[in-house]
């Protein structure tokens, strides 16, 4: 079993975090056992703060009590301990390594924060940058994809990698966003390659039952909008 | 001396720090380059061409294929030209770098550029902030990760030493420029320590440009800054 070759492996995280599922979507890959220890709302856990004092952040993978912090650090992390694993997560040419690695530093730079102002409800003018943000996001994510998958079905190739972790795990939000907004985001007719992409990523073995279902993310937004209001 | 290669071409601006860290692995490396220097008030079509996201410097063209962003640059070199490892072999130790580079970049880096950027209200709160972030990283030389070793890289300059000492000079600047104290040695001495070490190395020595043409920029840049937020009054 990978757990018994890697040692003992924590994870702590929060069920909306996208940043969180990133890390579980990794470890899943690989077929790491882990135990998943979920930040409760409220003050932040002592095991945190120890964790992680710069940021105080989840996601934070544990392995042998060391803590390796920020998601996509954690994914790297993941795919060269579990290396043996399964295939691995980055690409082996370096080139594309640089690709994936420059489209995910896009992602959490330009996509990220306007999937947070448009969750949020931030003020109108915010919002409408957020919202051609996403758009410009999308298309660009589009034509990464078709450079990058080559005719297969993931920014990966044959399977999740690197990239297909960075943009998948926002999938759920995306949807939020549509809801809140009443735009489409992910649209048959102008990114049809991720609209495929989305549903092989969501329905993966690696991803299905980690990723949160929308019902719950929609709801949590509305909390945090009420809250973020009084 | 054998002629420039073709095969690897820098974008760069003399007092980019971010171009700076690229210079200086590919000097590590022992790699040869062709050098373009950009006129950044007016980007060349090559620039716009291989970076129309950010239009910014450094980019990296190896067999004329753009390579972007200073940190994914010297991941990109280190993978294609494992000799001189600027990154540790082993996967934690890989892990804590990468994790650092995101601070200095994150925090540490805007912190300085705010103390450069405040108005003389602002200055206190933002040497403050630069002060706090130090001390995250005396922290880790003194009893953290990187406890006891010479350079982040340990015996030998590494990614976080490039990364972190390609802009710590800028602290030097600022100091006179701004007429604040960033690093006292007697607040953070295995900081100063630890750049005063990195400062005497010949690659980076070869690569830094001198203080004075710093300086001048630096002050060129402050009246600047100051002139239009005077005309904005």
């Amino acid at each position: 079993m990978a757990a018994a070759e890697g040692g003992e492996v924590k994870l702590i995280g929060s069920w909306p975090s996208p940043f969180v599922l990133r890390a579980r979507v990794a470890l899943n890959l690989k077929g790491v056992e882990y135990e998943y220890l979920q930040e409760k709302p409220g003050p932040k856990s002592e095991l945190l703060l120890r964790s992680n004092p710069v940021y105080k952040k989840i996601p934070v993978l544990l392995h042998h009590c060391k803590p390796v912090c920020e998601s996509m650090i954690i994914v790297e992390y993941v795919d060269v301990v579990w290396a043996a694993a399964t295939r691995a997560i980055l690409p082996a040419d370096p080139y594309e390594r640089a690709l994936h690695r420059f489209w995910a530093a896009y992602i959490d730079g330009k996509l990220f924060p306007s999937v947070v102002a448009i969750a949020k409800d931030e003020p109108k003018m915010a919002k409408v940058e957020a919202v051609e943000q996403l758009h410009t996001g999308i298309k660009l994510m589009e034509e990464a994809f078709e450079r990058l998958s080559k005719g297969k079905g993931f920014f990966g190739g044959d399977a999740i990698g690197y990239l297909d972790i960075a943009l998948g795990c926002f999938l759920g939000w995306f949807k939020v966003c549509e809801e809140v907004t009443g735009l489409k985001f992910l649209d048959e007719e102008k990114s049809p390659l991720l609209v495929g992409w989305a549903e092989r990523f969501c329905s993966d073995e690696a991803v299905k039952d980690v990723m949160p279902e929308n019902e719950r993310l929609e709801e949590y937004t509305k909390l945090c909008r009420a809250f973020a209001a009084d | 001396m054998a002629p420039p290669s073709a095969d690897l071409k820098l974008l760069g601006s003399w007092a980019s720090s971010y171009t700076h860290r690229v210079q200086l692995a590919l000097k590590l490396k022992g790699l040869a380059f062709e050098y373009a220097e950009e006129d950044l008030a007016e980007k060349s079509p090559s620039l716009l061409l291989h970076n129309p996201i950010y239009k910014k410097v450094p980019v990296l063209l190896h067999r004329g294929r753009p390579v972007l962003e200073s940190v994914i640059i010297l991941h990109y070199l280190d993978e294609t030209w494992p000799d001189v490892p600027l990154m540790p072999g082993d996967p934690y130790d890989r892990a804590l770098a990468r994790f650092w580079c995101h601070i200095v970049d994150d925090k540490l880096g805007p912190a300085v550029g705010a103390v450069f950027a405040s108005p003389s209200e602002g200055q206190a709160a933002a040497v403050e902030q630069v002060h706090e972030n130090l001390r995250l990283v005396e922290r880790e030389l003194r009893d953290g990760a990187f406890a006891g070793r010479r350079f982040f890289g340990g015996d030998k300059i590494g990614v976080l030493d490039v990364v972190l000492g390609c802009g710590s000079y800028w602290l030097a600047v600022f100091e006179e420029v701004m007429e604040v104290k960033l690093v006292d040695p007697e607040a953070f001495p295995l900081f100063h320590s630890w750049l005063r070490d990195f400062e005497e190395q010949e690659e980076v020595k070869a690569i830094i440009p001198a203080i004075d043409r710093l300086l001048e920029y630096a002050r060129g840049v402050r009246q600047m800054m100051l002139g239009l937020s005077s005309q904005q009054q």
